[in-house]
């Protein structure tokens, strides 16, 4: 069915694939200048990750196993249709199981190479997707309360394209879950305490962990993914605060642009775990912060029906 | 493409370094110096890396190992040895475990001199190896070279191809260094 709200639909998922490369990268390029800033050095320029990419796409590709470069484009793959499905304002679900499958992909291709640094680089990597995955599940699940709760909507529902036509902001059913979520931004975007499987800038973990065997364009398409990935996780901060009025997007953005730089501001300021502490710090965030906001939503539920 | 040495990743190696040239080549990346300004990086990694940064002679022990990093950097590359022991073995050269610099293993292509090197010519070093780099580059795409597919016949090729540009970029870094000092 061809209609206005199909068509703008459509409209932001075209957006999302043209654009997010371009957002993407210059918040890293912000990101790299700010830290250096933060460090007194100059840092490059906010371009820099452009030219990074673009070097990397010209350079040779090397890999003892050819299936490495499917597995990644998969990995790619997954990581657009989730932005797409999300901004398309599909089921929120459905958004984070694409993620997941991505991550999959991203390790089988770093795996199929059976090196000893990839070896601690996946299953670091696996950990991190241990820490992540109830936070993400569980915030698809807080959305879906959040409208249960809410008496403007007559069916509860997952679909972004519902949520963001609410009356209220969902921050102010899912705090908690919004601290959680921010918390695990931070493994999400591979910043240090958390960088463990590889990380971004100069700081070297286990030779770059799960992406050290990829060279050349390889590499290019995880920063590529990477990118995409951070917008799309970027819109779902921005999706706690979007309301039906106009307005409310202006606050997303500046929640969205708060939120990274309190993420460059961790990642400046702290140094690197082990995993076990990450993964205590993670799953007791989980339990403090989600599941008290759970259980009051849950009461309010009650109340209301 | 013009801006391919814009972005030029690089690895360090402390072959058999006295750490003096190391830690000149980290304060590199400290603020005084601060060489991601040029989108220099350090990575770690040779997969990731397009400049090979050698400190120290080549001895016995770790002549392999170098070799291997060397060939685990994807093409275009180009090879750094920075501080007198890595152009010539310096004054590590009589000892009976050293080979000498380190083109007696992978073929340099530009020389950095000093005992220590100085921040300031490692820097100089890496901007004429970027020249050095874009050419190798626009040779790649002229040739339409993505893999190469006789490693025999690629090796070759470099070794022609630094025997000429070994002998001028040293003779420019070394003049390069006297009007410094
Ligand atoms: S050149 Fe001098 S400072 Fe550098 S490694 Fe040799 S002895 Fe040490």
């Amino acid at each position: 069915m061809i209609n206005t709200v199909n068509i703008l639909r459509l409209i932001a998922v075209i957006v999302f694939i043209v654009c997010a490369p371009f957002i993407g990268g210059i918040l890293d390029g912000f990101d790299r200048k700010i830290s250096a800033r933060m460090q007194r050095r100059i840092g490059p320029k906010v371009t820099q990750p452009f030219y990074d990419v673009l070097k990397l796409f010209n350079k040779e590709f090397v890999s003892v196993n050819k299936s490495q470069l499917f597995l990644l484009l998969s990995y790619l793959f997954f990581v657009i249709f989730a932005g797409a499905l999300f901004f398309g304002g599909y089921d929120l679900l459905m958004v984070f199981l694409c993620t997941s499958t991505a991550s999959i992909f991203l390790i089988l291709a770093a795996s199929s190479t059976h090196t000893a640094y990839t070896g601690v680089g996946t299953l670091r990597e696996l950990v991190q997707m241990m820490c992540c995955e109830p936070m993400e599940l569980l915030v698809a699940i807080g959305f879906y309360l959040s409208t249960s709760a809410n008496k403007d909507f007559v069916t509860p529902t997952f679909k972004v394209i519902d949520l963001v036509r609410s009356d209220m902001p969902a921050i102010i059913y899912l705090p908690g879950f919004f601290i959680g979520f921010i918390f695990i931004l931070t493994i999400k975007f591979r910043k240090s305490p958390f960088d463990i499987s590889t990380s971004h800038h100069a700081h070297q973990e286990v030779v770059k962990g799960v992406t050290a065997e990829f060279s050349g364009a390889a590499y290019g398409i995880v920063e590529v993914a990477e990118w995409y990935e951070q917008v799309m996780l970027l819109g779902v901060v921005g999706l706690f605060f979007i309301t039906s009025n106009p307005l409310s997007y202006i606050v997303a953005a500046l929640a969205i642009i708060l939120v990274y730089f309190l993420e460059i501001i961790i990642d400046n300021t702290s140094a690197r775990v082990k995993w076990d502490l990450m993964f205590k710090l993670s799953w007791g965030i989980i339990f403090i912060c989600g599941g008290t906001n759970l259980l009051v939503l849950e009461i309010i539920r009650n109340i209301n029906i | 493409m013009k801006s391919f040495h814009k972005s030029p990743w690089l690895i360090h190696y402390d072959a058999s370094s006295c750490n003096g040239c190391d830690i000149e080549v980290l304060a590199c990346t400290m603020p005084r110096y601060d060489v991601e300004r040029f989108g220099i990086i350090n990575t770690g990694n040779p997969m990731h890396a397009d400049i090979f940064c050698v400190t120290g002679g080549v001895n016995t022990q770790n002549a392999p190992i170098v070799k291997q990093i060397y060939d685990q950097i994807p093409e275009p590359k180009v090879v750094l040895a920075v501080g007198t022991c890595a152009c010539t073995g310096g004054i590590f050269k009589e000892c009976y475990n050293i080979l000498g610099g380190v083109d007696q293993v992978i073929p340099v292509d530009v020389y950095v001199p000093g005992c220590a090197a100085r921040p300031e010519s490692i820097i100089d070093g890496v901007v004429k190896a970027l020249a050095l780099y874009q050419e190798k580059h626009d040779k790649m795409v002229q040739e339409g070279r993505g893999l190469p597919e006789d490693p025999s016949l690629d090796e070759d090729n470099d070794v022609d191809e630094n025997a000429s540009n070994d002998d001028n970029s040293s003779d420019e870094n070394a003049s390069d260094e006297e009007n410094a000092s």
